[in-house]
């Protein structure tokens, strides 16, 4: 639990709106980009060669040459606009993207423009086609070292999102974007509006409720949510242990952690509006 | 005893959790069916609505220990930003601003990047054509053979004069498609992308076109096919070399602002001079589409090399007032 936390804290990054609020966007993981990634080429490779097929079968009166042509001209269009028409419409997102819940969005406070979108995406030629066709070149056409060395060439910049703290592309780099995380935001239900006919059996005293702090309630809300029974039986164990409660006859552990969780959290937010916030159980303020 | 005070922070939310919502769906209504979905009256509310969930948020943040609620209302608050402060402009008005202003504009701001990647390619394609005038062993150096198509200092004037006039048979269309994925356009593209490593790629790459042009244009005066050859390459070679060279400044304005970023950091810098560079970079993409075209089909059906010298110079003086002259300057837009 602690681990999502700190997880939230490595990829948050300050996005200050207009209006001066911080609204610390996460950046996308390694994971999503890859998945994004590959939901997208096979995407534009079946829809390619769903045209092919249309094409050849359809065109062949019209003669094999301009059938292929013809294909020949789609497959360049599909290659190279399929991400800059995706990521220049209202999500910013390829559907690839839009499935790993992830988006384009600018590093500054500056809009997204259809220019950043065009420059990010003429940099992949470099990025993935060229380690790619370095691959696929045959021994005899080029000097094996030769493509060696442009392989490991072109590897800096396959590699450089892993290399750098923003997860940038090359193309990112160069356009000013970046890609974040775009969840769809669901309201969790508030845990304390459920203490309510829990109240008359809970009553802890002043000094049971100072027995934590900030982050251990965050912790205690993730576990309530979670809701794994060894989890919350560990969890209901050692704070009875430390706040000295004796569990009562009828008494349900989670029941017990969500009374707890309400009495806490109400006792730290109002010391938080007289402007003091409890760090954690080690905050002696 | 604490327990019984209702939360100060819960009722916080139950007062406004309404108009979260309301939020909620105006967004959904535009991600899914675009503004124009939209009623009159969420149209008024939106704004509305994204600044109390802003201050939703802050207040969330100073007062409320419920993460559940802190982290919604980020997420909700950013998905209203983007949309917000999102690209607003239509797609039709976008492009039109391109060409009447973005594109000419930043040509013109890289003149100093295309003068040397002009003279780059121009002092490369002499130096190519002295040596191959002085030894025609060096055309094999410079040119790869699967460019070459038989075109080498060995093939008699009547063979060179040939692929001057005659493609080889395919159709126009043929030809376009190929130009595409041609040595070119690549060339184009590799010397924008690679100029990030601090110009030196791209430099290479000028220079290496240039002698393959130099060398190019050698052997064909070596069998007194200059005049004819400049016709050739001119009708679509003005509009592609050039567009080859503004790749080139592009990349190379990219370079320079990665290697000396001045007051800015090496990362802001890169971006800043992206945003001109890839406009550029646009540009070229179309101007090598319409060389693609004068290949395929104005080269085709014009075989008479004056008229090519005129079409290729035509255009050249075209794209040079098109870039250089001078122009209103109008408003920010």
């Amino acid at each position: 639990m602690a681990g999502v936390i700190s997880q939230r804290r490595v990829d948050q990054r300050r996005l200050i709106t207009p209006e001066g609020i911080d609204l610390q966007v996460q950046l996308a993981d390694i994971g999503a980009r890859i998945g994004a990634y590959v939901i997208d080429q096979i995407i534009i490779n079946v829809g390619l060669i769903a045209a092919f097929f249309i094409i050849i079968f359809g065109g062949i009166s019209a003669g094999p040459e301009v059938a292929i042509t013809v294909f020949i001209l789609i497959n360049f269009f599909v290659r190279n606009f399929y991400y800059m028409f995706f990521e220049m419409g209202p999500k910013a997102a390829t559907p690839g993207k839009r499935m790993s819940k992830i988006r384009v969005a600018s590093r500054t406070q500056a809009r997204l423009t259809a220019n950043a979108v065009f420059a990010r995406n003429a940099m992949r030629e470099i990025e993935i086609n060229l380690p790619l066709s370095f691959l696929f070149m045959s021994g005899d056409a080029v000097d094996s070292w030769i493509s060696l060395l442009g392989l490991l060439w072109s590897g800096i910049f396959l590699f450089f999102p892993l290399f750098n703290k923003d997860r940038l592309r090359a193309g990112d780099l160069i356009a000013g974007t970046w890609v974040v995380r775009a969840p769809k935001p669901i309201l969790a239900k508030d845990l304390a509006s459920e203490k309510a006919d829990l109240d008359s059996a809970y009553v802890f005293t002043p000094e049971q409720v100072e027995a934590y702090g900030v982050h251990e309630l965050h912790v205690l809300e993730n576990v309530i949510r979670a809701n794994e029974q060894q989890t919350v039986m560990d969890v209901a164990e050692r704070i009875r242990n430390k706040i000295d409660w004796s569990k009562g006859m009828s008494e349900v552990d989670l029941d017990f952690l969500k009374a707890y969780y309400a009495a806490l959290r109400g006792r730290l937010e109002t010391r938080l509006l007289f402007g003091v916030r409890r760090k954690d159980k080690f905050d002696k303020t | 005893m604490v327990g019984q005070i209702t939360l100060k922070s819960h009722r916080f939310r139950a007062e406004r959790e309404q108009s979260w919502r309301e939020l909620e769906t105006i967004l959904k209504a535009i991600e899914g069916r675009g503004m124009k979905s939209l009623s009159d009256d969420q149209i008024v509310a939106l704004p509305r609505l994204y600044r109390s969930t802003l201050s939703s948020l802050s207040v969330a943040r100073a007062t409320s220990l419920d993460q559940g609620v802190i982290v919604y209302l980020e997420s909700l608050s950013a998905r209203a930003y983007y949309i917000l402060y999102g690209s607003q402009v239509s797609l039709g008005k976008r492009i039109s601003t391109f060409f009447l202003r973005d594109w000419p504009l930043a040509a013109k701001a890289l003149w100093k990047e295309t003068a040397i990647s002009a003279a780059l390619t121009l002092l490369a394609a002499v130096l190519a054509f002295i040596l191959v005038k002085n030894n025609p062993d060096w055309f094999y150096t410079f040119m790869p053979d699967s460019m070459a198509e038989g075109r080498t200092p060995a093939a008699s004037a009547e063979t060179l004069r040939e692929t001057l006039y005659h493609e080889g048979g395919s159709d126009g269309l043929g030809i376009f498609a190929s130009f595409l994925f041609s040595h070119n356009s690549k060339v184009a593209m590799f010397a924008f992308a690679l100029g990030f490593a601090f110009c030196i790629p791209t430099a290479i790459l000028l220079l290496y076109n240039g002698f393959i042009l130099g060398s190019f244009i050698a052997i064909f005066s070596e069998k007194s096919l200059g005049f004819e050859v400049g016709g050739w390459l001119i009708i679509h070679g003005a509009t592609e070399i050039f567009a080859i060279i503004l790749a080139g400044a592009a990349g190379m304005h990219i370079g320079k602002a990665v290697a000396f970023p001045g007051e800015l950091t090496r990362t802001e810098s890169a971006s800043q001079a992206g945003g001109t560079a890839s406009l550029l970079m646009a540009g070229v993409v179309i101007m090598l589409f319409f060389a693609g075209l004068l290949e395929g089909f104005g080269r085709q059906l014009v075989t008479n090399d004056l008229v090519r010298y005129g079409i290729g110079l035509g255009t050249l003086l075209i794209w040079l007032l098109y870039f250089y002259g001078p122009r209103r300057i109008e408003d920010e837009l």
